[in-house]
């Protein structure tokens, strides 16, 4: 077992690490002659060199997928915007990173702004925008001050602007710092915060795609995802699909994290379908002593747990699913074999019951009631048909019920922790309540 | 008997806001196609001088941006870390998320509640702290983690809250 912490690059290289190699040579690289030292810019001027079809094409067959929690392919994405009949087109970063246990594109951004901004020119000039915003989360206080000097010094080497490197095409990136609501997040409610609205998602379709911010063509997209970009430019779409090492078919590296009673939390980048074993074991440093795992969430607090017997299964997008949850984010949370998880849950249920955004009935008023039970259960205070009542919960706030997928996030670990840990929510039923539905019913 | 009617509000935002607020709203504006999406900016940039925004902050902001003052109202109330009524000089935004829950913040939130004597969204008689929850912070591996106003402070233990709160008069 280890005693030291990893740290997030490894023992890499720009082939092997494509997105944290630069931090084995410095903490952080803010300067954008430093970032420039180190092949930083050259994907984007090799981009723009291309056609914007040319590249769009190397995006696609790099089968990139996004990193923000759904892995739907940037690709495909990015062929479904609308074509270009000369009006505004936006290109948007999501930065909300607000899913609890996730700290990843906090780490980008503060350690490696220019790699974001770059990333976003490539994406940019593929999707003929004419404007990029990067919608940041207001707490990332330090995050936004880097990437706005980053900005300032590309502005300067005539990176942003008009008639970008001698091309016809001009663009902008402004950052626009949220005031904390995790539905920001979600892509659509994300443009009605950028345009000065209530975050309240919209109706698909149209798909922002089509009609995003202020009714124009958009495409939204994670800090990670846009940080895998410059990488591939310079190495090709084969070399990024061998980057996992055949560990899965989901191509590239991805940063893996851990939090909870870990030795050593943390992030690392690794190919993707690591196992969890591996990140957990290896590079976190394993339990805290005296501690055992009973449970984890593979990706955030909208993922379902897992348990001891899904350690080794490589973390991809369908082994994940298949074993009955959701990648996410992949930073994974552990709890330890002490944790009453009636009391983890309702944890989780409180968060998400206070940052619905209240649009739709079953999530503004069932997850409160969920939050209620929950706390019954939790004090030893259940009522017999609470389990009933939480299992009819996890069918009537699911996919198709409510308008966007909070809620059924929300239901992910509520189920799978009845799934799993279902003796521990019946040993919070009071015996008292349990006598007095028998005496009701005879 | 009241009459509502949707004129424009006609208040005097020279009277109500700073040359320099006013030169900073316009900054953002300039960002936007619409200046409707400065809304948020200028809420933070208002609240940047009591802590706090108040009514007519939001009717100013509203003439600005040439929007109907119940906008800019429901921007404000929906987002958490507008306020609109005073908060202490000094606000503590505790994380209450999973991986910090993990690592002990109900404990941690009961040991601030003591110190200070006060519970969540409340302020110190003496208006020097104002305590909130919120969420995950991103600072995860850290946990548990809490912000003092722009300051991110990661793994506090219950032994350092009377120190950490020392260094904010
Ligand atoms: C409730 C909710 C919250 C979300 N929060 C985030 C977030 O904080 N960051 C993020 O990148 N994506 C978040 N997403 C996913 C986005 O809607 C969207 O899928 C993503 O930004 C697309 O980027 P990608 O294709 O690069 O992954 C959230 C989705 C939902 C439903
Ligand atoms: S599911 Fe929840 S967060 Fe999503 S629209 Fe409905 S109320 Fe809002
Ligand atoms: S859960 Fe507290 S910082 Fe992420």
């Amino acid at each position: 077992m280890n005693t030291t912490p990893k740290p997030i690059h490894g023992n890499g290289t720009a082939e092997t690490h494509p997105l944290t190699w630069r931090l084995k040579h410095h903490d952080f690289v803010h300067d954008v002659a430093v970032y420039e030292d180190l092949e930083g810019y050259a994907g984007m001027k090799k981009a723009l060199g291309m056609t914007p079809a040319e590249v769009q094409a190397l995006i696609k067959d790099a089968t990139v997928k996004g990193r923000g929690g759904a892995g739907f392919p940037a690709g495909i994405k990015w062929s479904l915007m609308a074509p270009n009949d000369g009006g505004p087109r936006y290109l948007i970063c999501n930065a909300d990173e607000m899913e609890p246990g996730t700290f990843k594109d906090r780490l980008l951004m503060e350690k490696l702004p220019h790699q974001l901004i770059e990333g976003m020119i490539i994406a940019g000039y593929t999707l003929e925008a004419t404007q990029g915003y990067i919608f940041i989360r207001g707490e990332y206080i330090e995050a936004a001050k880097y990437l706005n000097e980053a900005l300032e010094q590309v502005r300067a080497k005539g990176y942003l602007g008009q008639n970008i490197l001698g091309t016809n095409w001009n663009f902008e990136i402004h950052v626009h710092t949220g005031a904390g609501r995790y539905i920001c997040g979600e892509e659509t409610a994300l443009i009605n915060s950028l345009e000065g609205r209530r975050a309240n998602p919209r109706t698909k379709p149209p798909f922002p795609q089509v009609a995003g911010a202020w009714g124009r063509p958009t495409i939204v997209n994670n800090v990670e995802t846009f940080n895998n970009l410059p990488a591939i430019l310079l190495r090709g779409a084969e070399w990024y699909k061998n980057l996992s090492a055949h560990k899965s078919p989901d191509p590239g590296t991805k940063i893996y994290g851990v939090s909870g009673k870990v030795k050593f939390p943390g992030l690392w980048e690794l190919p993707f379908g690591t196992t969890a074993r591996e990140v957990i074991e290896e590079h976190a440093g394993g339990m805290q002593d005296g501690l055992t795992l009973k449970a984890w969430l593979p990706g955030g607090a909208s993922t379902d747990f897992l348990t001891p017997d899904h350690l080794d299964l490589p973390m991809d997008g369908d082994t994940i699913m298949k074993a009955g949850s959701r990648l996410g984010t992949c930073l994974i949370m552990v709890v330890d074999e002490t944790q009453d998880m009636v009391a983890l849950v309702r944890n989780l249920e409180e968060f998400f019951a206070r940052e619905s955004c209240g649009w739709c009935t079953p999530c503004r008023d069932g997850l409160p009631w969920g939050v209620k039970i929950l706390r019954a259960l939790e004090q030893k205070q259940g009522k017999p048909e609470d389990i009933g009542h939480l299992t009819e919960l996890t069918k009537n706030l699911w996919i198709g019920k409510t308008f966007c997928a909070h809620a059924p996030g929300a239901m992910e670990p509520l189920q799978s922790a009845l799934k799993y840990f279902r003796h521990e929510f019946e040993a919070g039923i009071n015996p008292q309540f349990a006598q007095a539905s028998k005496i009701q019913q005879a | 008997m009241m009459i509502l009617t949707d004129r424009k509000p006609r208040v005097d935002v020279d009277a109500i806001l700073t040359p320099q607020e006013i030169h900073d709203i316009d900054h953002y504006i300039h960002h936007y196609p619409d200046p409707r999406a400065a809304s948020l900016d200028a809420l933070k940039i208002v609240q940047k001088r009591n802590g706090w925004v108040n009514d007519t902050q939001v009717s100013a902001i509203a003439q600005m941006l040439g929007i109907p003052v119940s906008d800019v109202e429901g921007v404000a109330t929906f987002y958490n870390r507008i306020y609109r009524q005073p908060v202490g000089r000094h606000v503590i935004l505790l994380c209450d998320s999973i991986a910090c829950f993990l690592m002990g913040a109900e404990t941690l939130a009961q040991a601030f509640s003591r110190e200070l004597g006060i519970g969540f969204g409340e302020t110190t008689p003496d208006g020097r702290f104002t305590l909130l929850p919120i969420c995950c912070l991103g600072n995860c591996d850290k946990g548990p983690t809490l912000m003092i106003d722009e300051d991110t402070h990661g793994l506090v233990s219950v032994d350092s809250v009377k120190g950490l709160l020392e260094q904010y008069a």
